[in-house]
């Protein structure tokens, strides 16, 4: 008897989210053999990481200040994914977007407030977009894999930043490799009194409307979902392919500049090096978790705040490591996606051939 | 001059030792139309697991032995989720990577850095022959001498490889012929990655004796972009690594130079991974990539 995929004409509808929920488990079951060989409880560390962070207002606030950055990024992969633009590196986009606002904030003094809040985010915006175009102009023009290039453009960003703190933007005053604060002007407003919320929450939930609108009601959106679903039928079909690519790496690349700038303008106020904890690779979870989904992906990088936050508390409170969060993060993604696939077949066991 | 020459050679034998090693395992491994996006995860994880086994074990070949059989498991779960269940390989790779580093670093941190310390281990020496070219390690004299001709007889002349390129090209027709298309694909992914963990374990357990976080710090895609820009070649992913491991000696080199101080030592840093961008831009258009590159094979 061999095992035998079938592809499903149609999938009954509890049959989606009771493989995800069994990847919820099957992720809870790995990585609790983790937890406890640091020595900590499973059950206690997964109420630290999932539910304790909600039970307090600073909890909520903290983990939707944790899922900010994702929102951005979890966007910028998810439409750059839509159009078969393999871009892995919203990380060096993010990075760039921090460069880009730091410069305009620490020269932004004395611009009025409604200036120069767009201005750090259209800051983050263009030096995101320049640090995707290489990558972006080479798929176009010259058909050069975009996720080697991406992906190597990540690490040249943190060089970027690191050269940058070490030299000319060094911290005038204590001289560490941390940037002068920025001008109070460029910093975008507390959006939930009481808590480090910013504006930047809402800018990010905006751009994620703004990329779902797009993809599903516009044109411009249907022509880079075909591109997306079939290059080949789409050039037969006489749409501009490499103009749809160059124009969604773009975009992807602004997006998750802008998501820097956020960063930036909105809670850190100074450039370090340890500025991006990878919120650039965790958006490729943000968006898979997601299934490509915009709205969807606010509600997981939501999600993905709390375990962020839960597992600083899980790693207080039983002293286990604090990475344990990205481990859960990643096991999910794994699982999940397994989970995605499995639901679109049918196993069928059938006698081995011959 | 002649000695500054001779000092960029030897250190390019080295710095190219764990680049060249893990683009032939991807190599393999994407003849048979598979990506491994993994490879920067096998390298971390192989890192590590090497040297703290050698480091609990006291012996490094313990560590070499723990280190592949780290390497052949993450193998295993990318095999099943690429070939298997036909999960996107971009996800499934990139998803492999995360997962093996965050799960080193939690290890790491479990067993050796909660008390402040750091893994370290006695590494193996580098064996000489008379001058610094010929003063290498262990693993250099045997990925050139062994890895490089083993790899290249394995894909070119081998039954397996034969295998291997047909189900890259053709799996409809390689079936046809009688070639079992997965096993196949799990051969090639699993050889695959033992050449990478054993990058990985070079680096921890010959140059540089300690694991620190970030310890592979993109090696692995600079060796998918070598096998890229060495269009599935041995010969052209050697040609290739050895230009990277120049301008990485090169930049090391420049360092020293006196005129050259007050450039940031970190634009040095990154020259290596703008060349690898700038020689893909030049020799990257047209690259024959195998047929069924990405694409999961099901019988309907």
């Amino acid at each position: 008897m061999k095992p035998r995929f079938v592809l499903r004409s149609s999938t009954p509808w509890w049959r989606g989210p009771l493989l995800i929920a069994f990847a919820a488990v099957a992720t809870f079951a790995i990585t609790a053999a983790l937890i406890r060989w640091a020595g900590g409880n499973p059950i206690a560390a997964y109420r630290y990481m999932f539910i304790n962070p909600l039970q307090s207002k600073f909890g909520i606030t903290e983990s939707v200040l944790a899922a900010t950055p994702l929102v951005f990024t979890g966007a910028a992969v998810a439409l750059a994914f839509r159009s078969g633009y393999w871009n892995i590196g919203a990380e060096g986009q993010l990075l760039a977007g921090t460069i880009g606002a730091t410069w305009f904030g620490l020269h932004a003094e004395g611009l009025p407030k409604i200036v120069a809040v767009p201005g750090v985010l259209i800051a983050g915006a263009i030096c995101g977009a320049v640090w995707a175009l290489v990558p972006a102009l080479l798929r176009s023009r010259l058909g050069i894999d975009e996720v080697v290039t991406t992906l190597l453009l990540n690490p040249v960003a943190l060089l970027v930043i690191t050269g940058l703190l070490n030299g000319p933007w060094r911290n005038s005053e204590t001289g560490f490799p941390d940037s002068d604060v920025v001008a109070e002007s460029v910093m975008m407003p507390i959006v939930w009194p009481g808590s480090r919320v910013h504006f930047g929450l809402i800018a990010g939930g905006l751009l994620a409307l703004g990329c779902w609108w797009y993809v599903a009601r516009m044109a411009g959106g249907l022509r880079l979902r075909a591109v997306g679903l079939a290059p080949g039928a789409a050039r037969i079909a006489g749409l501009e392919v490499e103009r749809t690519l160059l124009a969604t790496a773009l975009a992807s690349g602004a997006i998750a500049g802008v998501g820097g700038a956020s960063e930036i303008s909105g809670v850190a106020h100074q450039l370090t090096i340890g500025i991006s904890s990878g919120f650039g690779y965790t958006g490729v979870i943000v968006a898979t978790l997601a299934a490509l989904n915009f709205i969807g992906g606010v509600v997981v990088a939501l999600l993905l705040g709390v375990i962020n936050v839960g597992s600083f508390s899980a790693s207080r409170a039983l002293s286990i490591p604090s990475t344990m969060g990205e481990v859960v993060q990643s096991v999910l993604l794994i699982t999940v996606v397994a989970a995605l696939v499995i639901n679109k077949f049918r196993i069928v066991w059938k006698a081995a051939d011959k | 001059m002649i000695d500054i020459i001779v000092d960029l050679i030897a250190a390019s034998l080295r710095i190219g030792t764990p680049l060249l090693l893990a683009a032939l395992g991807e190599l393999i491994t994407e003849r048979s139309g598979v990506l491994n996006l993994g490879i920067e995860g096998i390298m971390y994880a192989s890192a590590f697991s090497g040297i703290a086994a050698a480091s609990y074990s006291g012996s490094l070949w313990i560590g070499l032995i723990v280190a592949v059989l780290t390497g052949l498991v993450a193998g295993l779960l990318l095999a099943f989720l690429t070939v298997t269940l036909g999960v996107n390989q971009h996800v499934a790779g990139l998803g492999l990577t995360l997962f093996l580093i965050s799960v080193s670093n939690t290890v790491n941190r479990i067993l050796f850095t909660a008390d402040g310390g750091q893994v370290r281990v006695d590494p193996w020496r580098s064996i000489g022959f008379g001058g610094p070219i010929f003063d290498q390690y262990v693993f250099t004299y045997g990925t050139l001498l062994v890895g490089v001709p083993f790899v290249w007889w394995l894909v070119w002349r081998s039954g397996l490889g034969l295998r291997i390129r047909a189900v890259g090209e053709n799996p409809e027709a390689a079936d046809v012929a009688g070639i079992h298309v997965a096993r196949t694909r799990y051969q090639a992914i699993l050889i695959g990655t033992v050449f990478m963990s054993l990058a990985g374990a070079f680096i921890t357990l010959a140059y540089v004796g300690q694991f620190t976080i970030n310890i592979i710090n993109g090696r692995g895609w600079v060796a998918l972009a070598l096998v890229i820009f060495g269009r599935w070649n041995v010969g052209r992913c050697i040609a290739g690594a050895a230009l990277f491991s120049l301008v990485n000696a090169g930049q090391l080199q420049l360092r020293l130079v006196p005129a050259l101080a007050d450039v940031p030592f970190e634009l040095l840093l990154a020259l290596p991974y703008l060349a690898v961008i700038i020689g893909l831009a030049i020799s990257g258009r047209n690259v024959p990539y195998p047929t069924s590159y990405l694409k999961p094979y099901r019988r309907l």
